[in-house]
């Protein structure tokens, strides 16, 4: 049983009393997106009612107290993280553009036939930033493979690695396999081989504590909005090295030092990355997010997150016809899976009938899709508010839905 | 609103359908009942984008009488494949300028599907439409 109170935490996320098509809601796509409590919400309202100025140039009281919110939130988020100071936090608009950034950014030290390896299991995010450098650049890219459970195959991984390999980014936590990979375990293979470490931490760092510190990896992407917090906000963590190799990708204000007729000097990453007005209330949004989640025990969460994940698979394993896609040993509460004859889309338009949200689709992992030789799956993915309420309801709707489209 | 007999008829089938288990059933049937598409019809040509399931439609050039637009399709969604059925059934054999001045919206409300039409739903109802009225205006142009 967790050691926090569920109904406490739901009273805290007003959509959560919300009903869809008659039925009270149970939304298990976490994954894609989480709610909000109302301390985000009152965090972002508070500053617009209370101090509200752009950041970094003004002069007078409100432009300070704003700079200071949106800094304190960047303070935040490195903490969260675990990194050594907040000048190795970008704020970016989300995971997608920390990686596209980092890709982009490291663009001027890739050549032609630098290897660049990722996995089978990437999101398009951690793929197509890579494909870019390829088309542009003649740089080539290794998918490392998946083992049948979902894992990653670290021999072969390992196998890989070579004086070419100039980059390495993997995901931290697959968004469709829920599958959890040993970072802290690659990291030395990947620091020997000379490259570049770059980890998508979207999923792993809602559900479990982060230290890229520890981890070892050079550069790390979060989002807020799968935690808790608003849209429009995420931050690449990197290190002083690859920050200070980065080119810039936005050019304007506040990410330069000087700019003549004939020249431009840049601004101290993390500035330099962040050229015109920031998201400041989104940011601001984000710090109180990570306040939010901090409150609790991550290992509780995870606990209570995992005890409803194996519910579910208990319930769903007796559905005629049921196929789980990601049994790696190592996994967070994501779980992925289609039934013999229905299609995952007809499981997600039935479920939704039922008030129950869930994703179906190919989860932005087309490559991974592949692997698996499945067009699609369903996925229902877990978060610190969802109850044995909501697995129950799931459990029954698949069974409903599997009858209904038998 | 009057619509030609062959979508009144679609609508009064539907009309007897009081839920959305009833309606969902009758959708499906009618994706059963298309006529199944060659294997090599499956292609990049007719797939239609823009759904999470995939979604096949084949024009048909019919020599006597070309003034009209014929379709065929297929879905591997259940219910996906029976609203491919329902776009099949009002567009197919019918003339261009008939396609292009159908209220789509008003017949999927009088069936009870209107959801389906939502720009958010991401089964390519409007993809599948889109793909049918831009034909209908390529033959007129």
């Amino acid at each position: 049983m967790p050691n926090f109170n569920i109904t406490d935490i739901r009273a805290q996320f007003p959509i959560l009393s919300r009903e869809v098509n008659g039925k009270p809601l149970a939304y298990l796509d976490n994954a894609a997106s989480a709610q909000k409590p109302v301390a985000v919400m009152d965090a972002m309202r508070r500053q617009m009612e209370t101090s509200f100025a752009n950041v970094h140039r003004g002069l007078h009281t409100m432009a300070n107290e704003t700079t200071e919110s949106f800094e304190a939130a960047r303070a935040k988020a490195a903490n969260f993280l675990g990194a050594a100071s907040a000048d190795n936090i970008v704020f970016t608009k989300g995971a997608t553009e920390a990686l596209n950034l980092t890709a982009y950014g490291l663009a001027p030290h890739i050549e032609a036939g630098d290897e660049i390896i990722i996995s089978q299991m990437e999101h398009h995010s951690n793929i197509v930033p890579w494909h870019f450098l390829r088309e542009r650049q003649g740089a080539v890219i290794r998918f490392a493979p998946v083992t049948e459970l979902g894992e990653l195959d670290l021999d072969a991984f390992k196998s890989m690695l070579s004086a070419k390999t100039k980059v390495v980014s993997l995901v931290h936590m697959s968004n469709v396999l829920g599958t959890i990979n040993p970072i802290a375990q690659i990291a030395p293979w990947v620091k020997a081989a000379g490259a570049w470490f770059i980890v998508d931490g979207t999923q792993y760092a809602v559900h479990r504590p982060v230290n890229v510190t520890a981890l070892g990896v050079d550069a790390y992407c979060m989002t807020g909005h799968k935690l808790y917090g608003p849209t429009g906000i995420g931050a690449l963590f990197g290190t002083d090295e690859i920050l200070q190799a980065m080119q810039p990708f936005n050019g304007g204000g506040e990410m330069i030092e000087d700019v003549f007729e004939d020249r431009v000097t840049y601004n101290d990453p993390p500035h330099k990355f962040e050229a015109g007005t920031p998201p400041i209330l989104q940011a601001i949004g984000l710090g109180a997010a990570i306040d939010w989640i901090r409150q609790f025990d991550f290992d509780d969460v995870h606990q209570h997150e995992m005890a409803l994940y194996h519910a579910a698979l208990d319930g769903l394993r007796d559905v005629n016809g049921f196929r789980l896609y990601g049994e790696a040993k190592d996994k967070g509460a994501v779980l992925s899976f289609g039934l013999e004859g229905a299609h995952p889309h007809d499981i997600a338009q039935i479920l939704d009938k039922y008030g129950i949200a869930v994703r179906a689709g190919q989860h932005c992992t087309q490559p991974l899709m592949t692997r698996l030789g499945v067009h699609s799956t369903a996925r229902a993915s877990f978060g610190i508010y969802n109850t044995m309420d909501d697995v129950d309801r799931l459990v029954e709707g698949v069974k409903r839905a599997a009858l209904f489209l038998s | 609103m009057t619509y030609p007999a062959h979508i009144q008829d679609l609508i009064d089938d539907f009309s007897f359908m009081e839920d959305w288990e009833d309606r969902y059933m009758h959708v499906i049937d009618m994706g059963k009942d298309l006529s199944p598409l060659a294997a090599n019809e499956h292609n990049d040509i007719t797939r239609v984008k823009g759904c999470v399931s995939q979604v096949w439609l084949v024009k048909d050039n019919n020599n006597a009488e070309p003034s009209r637009l014929f379709y065929r399709g297929d879905s591997d969604a259940h219910i996906v494949k029976g609203l491919v059925a329902i776009v099949i059934h009002i567009f197919s054999g019918q003339k261009a300028d008939d396609i292009i001045n159908t209220n789509i919206q008003a017949i999927m409300n009088d069936l009870g599907l209107a959801e389906h039409l939502s720009a958010q739903r991401s089964n390519g109802l409007k993809a599948m439409i889109s793909r049918i009225q831009d034909d209908a205006r390529a033959t007129l142009s």
